[in-house]
């Protein structure tokens, strides 16, 4: 099923993983009173088996739209179109899109799941953590008794008691663990792949941390493709092989996390960096991006970011750019963006050597 | 904006100070049950004193105590031990009236002010801006004609930048971007004149890019309204740009105790407390291949249940250094250098603290994980 590759993603780094997911002109569009509303618009991604890929953009950017694309689960009256071609690791190619409603109940966390944010209204209030587990063991016909076991294990790897926790309600648990049982929960079925929705938004940096210690964990012990979606990009900085950036229902850029921390080619990640309060960065350097991003009916022409870029000029008006390799691995959607890294300098030197390690 | 400069605490008299500030909240089990009410202690035993057009940005994980703390600052929470002291009259006094009030209530009421977390849900949104702006006005200073009243919404409106103020006025808080209804509590705080305003978790509900904005705008009008502000956060990095811009101090919390207080580049370059060291781990940084495979430098990820917490020092279950010294005694403040105080035996050089055994924790607990890396 999958059509032509427009653009070939794989870099040196990742010669050896393949595609688990691939997204093509993937678009969701509601219909709205004041207009159209495109808010997911013309996406290409792959997403390749064992990284961890962070999404990144701001509150009305799209990326959750993106996240529920992937698993067909855009809510009516969104309309999704596009290719979406889910490659098992055994067996054939899976048309996402085309997939009958049983078919789907059983790609979605069988194959494919998802965590939210904010745990307390994915779980149900009146059954214990333990009857949440039970239940998705049967209602996939999964053997309970391994179910469970792996449950527990799965539990202790995300530092919690199980024995206790299993026991409790969702409201007896504090946001940090219930968020990580959510987690387990979402893994029990040992999907090959975990998209996660700002999973860890509503929680102290401490624990937002800590959490993302044991994903790479559980990542490397299960053996895990993980999407990992947000708006905090120095936190999943921390976490992804490999990052895209999403401006108004579209990306922008997507490379290795190394490549978009020291060589970001678009104008808007750039300042989207330069934005971030840092602990190194000095203080005098901090600024914000001029603007707002814009209103999904009301895109603006051309480059949707030109209003707030100071590279802008008629042809970014004018026209909307393609994408363009700055490597094999960092692909950038601008005009500009061999003048980007002059244009908007960093504020911070980038260290290649870790600094924290007196931390403990 | 003066970067890297403390101003000078002594000789200064506090505008606020707090004494041996005690909040303890009663959890009555249910409406049968007549045993002991379970105690909740959301701050216990902490000191601080805030100065005029002085900053102090309180950090710790949630549950800590940081806003109950923030709360007892301003006289919004009756502390249940200590005094809390507006210019030296104590706040609750002048509340019931007791001894010789100097300064009435109603002064120290509308000069402590607060912004709260969500200002979605701390707007009214059956009114337009304008009627929401006029409240506080109209209750404070019934004398102002309604010209000068709109007069004076509008002038502050275009001071924090929502211009056309006109327009804004007109609008409802549902018309507004998340930045904008901040604006518009920022407004209603500063309109009553306010000494000193607290800030609780005002920048964490927006966006990472307008964070930073939004930071600035509050210490631009800082220096103008020469307004002092308490900052609460969970995250290290927007305390360190608040605090440090306008030369304020960092006051680390834990459990309901003030563990770690200093200025803000010499807690974020020169930590000294051990939980301290555990919260800049917390905070991402944009480095490269930096210190993300490490685990969490605690020996339990959880916090402890403040019902409950642990005898000595607090930190004691979750500590890396933790000996067995700090489950039997509780560390006072030791200053480190001036204005840099820190609750922790290893400051002391001459402590039993060092020739006390480690805490091993027990192998069955599920943190067993990181005592691998321990040893």
């Amino acid at each position: 099923m999958s059509t032509h590759n427009t653009t070939n993603e794989s870099g040196e780094m990742y010669s050896a993983s393949e595609t688990i997911i691939e997204l093509r002109n993937t678009e969701v569009v509601f219909d709205m009173s004041r207009g159209v509303s495109r808010v997911l618009d013309n996406v290409d991604l792959d997403i390749r088996r064992g990284e961890i890929l962070g999404v990144v953009g701001e509150s009305g950017s799209g990326k959750s739209m993106l996240a529920s694309a992937m698993l067909d689960a855009v809510v009516d009256p969104g309309i999704l179109s596009g290719q979406i071609t889910y490659y098992p690791d055994d067996g054939d190619p899976v048309n996402v899109l085309g997939l009958s409603d049983e078919e789907l109940r059983r790609l979605r966390w069988e194959d494919i799941s998802m965590v939210f944010q904010g745990a307390m209204s994915s779980f149900n209030p009146t059954m214990s953590v333990k009857g949440h587990f039970v239940e998705t063991l049967e209602a996939h016909e999964y053997d309970r008794e391994e179910g469970m076991e792996r449950a527990h294990e799965l539990l202790s790897d995300l530092y919690l008691d199980p024995e206790r926790v299993l026991e409790s309600y969702p409201h007896e648990l504090s946001g940090g663990m219930r968020q990580r049982a959510l987690i387990a929960l979402s893994v029990v079925l040992e999907p090959d792949l975990l998209v996660m929705d700002e999973p860890t938004a509503a929680l102290d940096l401490l624990m937002q941390r800590s959490i993302l210690s044991l994903l790479e964990g559980l990542k490397e012990k299960y053996d895990l493709t993980m999407v990992f979606i947000t708006h905090d990009l120095p936190l999943v900085a921390e976490l992804a092989n490999r990052m895209a950036v999403m401006y108004a229902f579209e990306l922008v850029e997507k490379g290795s996390t190394d490549e978009i921390l020291q060589n970001a080619a678009h104008p808007y990640t750039r300042a989207l960096l330069n934005s971030t309060p840092n602990l190194d960065a000095p203080l005098s350097e901090m600024t914000s991006i001029e603007g707002s991003a814009p209103d999904p009916v009301n895109v603006p022409e051309g480059c949707s970011y030109h209003p707030r870029c100071p590279l802008a000029d008629e042809q970014c008006v004018a026209e909307a750019p393609d994408f363009h390799d700055v490597s094999s691995s960092h692909q950038v959607e601008c005009f500009h963006w061999e003048d980007a890294a002059e244009a908007i300098p960093f504020n911070i030197e980038q260290p290649s050597s870790p600094e924290e390690g007196e931390a403990r | 904006m003066s970067v890297d400069t403390h101003p000078d605490y002594e000789g200064r008299d506090p505008l606020v100070s707090l004494e041996d500030v005690e909040v303890h909240f009663e959890e009555s089990s249910g409406l049968f049950d007549f045993s002991e009410p379970e105690v909740v202690r959301a701050v216990d035993g902490v000191d601080l004193d805030i100065f005029e057009q002085d900053v102090v940005a309180l950090v710790g994980e949630s549950g800590c105590g940081k806003t109950t703390l923030g709360k007892t600052t301003i006289g919004l929470q009756r502390p249940t031990g200590g005094s809390v002291s507006y210019r030296g009259q104590d706040i609750w006094d002048a509340k019931d009236g007791k001894g010789d009030v100097e300064i009435p209530y109603k002064d120290i009421r509308s000069s402590l002010q607060i912004i709260h977390q969500d200002p979605g849900s701390s707007l009214n949104p059956n009114r337009r801006v304008m009627k929401i702006l006029e409240a506080p006005l109209k209750r404070w200073q019934s004398q102002m004609s309604a010209g000068d009243r709109r007069g004076q919404v509008l002038s502050m409106l275009e001071e924090v930048g929502m211009t056309p103020p006109d327009d804004y006025a007109g609008r409802y808080p549902h018309q507004l971007s998340g930045g904008e209804k901040q604006r518009v509590a920022l407004v209603r705080a500063l309109l009553m004149d306010p000494d000193l305003i607290l800030a609780d978790e005002a920048v964490s509900a927006l966006d990472v890019s307008l964070r930073v904005e939004m930071m600035d705008l509050m210490l631009d009008l800082q220096e103008k309204f020469d307004t002092s502000f308490v900052f609460v956060s969970h995250d290290l990095s927007n305390a360190r740009y608040f605090a440090a811009h306008s030369g304020g101090r960092i006051g680390v919390m834990y459990l309901g105790e003030l563990v770690e207080i200093g200025p803000a580049e010499k807690i974020i370059n020169n930590p000294q407390h051990p939980y301290t060291k555990v919260l800049r781990w917390a905070t991402p940084d944009l480095t490269p291949d930096g210190a993300s495979s490490d685990k969490p430098p605690v020996r339990k990820i959880d916090i402890p249940d403040p019902k409950n917490p642990p005898p000595g020092c607090r930190f004691h279950t979750r500590c890396p250094e933790a000996r067995q010294v700090c489950m039997e005694q509780t560390p006072p403040e030791y200053t480190t250098e001036e204005f840099h105080e820190t609750k922790c035996f290893r400051e002391d050089d001459s402590h039993e603290y060092w020739s006390s055994p480690q805490i091993t924790d027990d192998e069955n607990e599920a943190d067993q994980l990181y005592s691998e890396a321990d040893d």
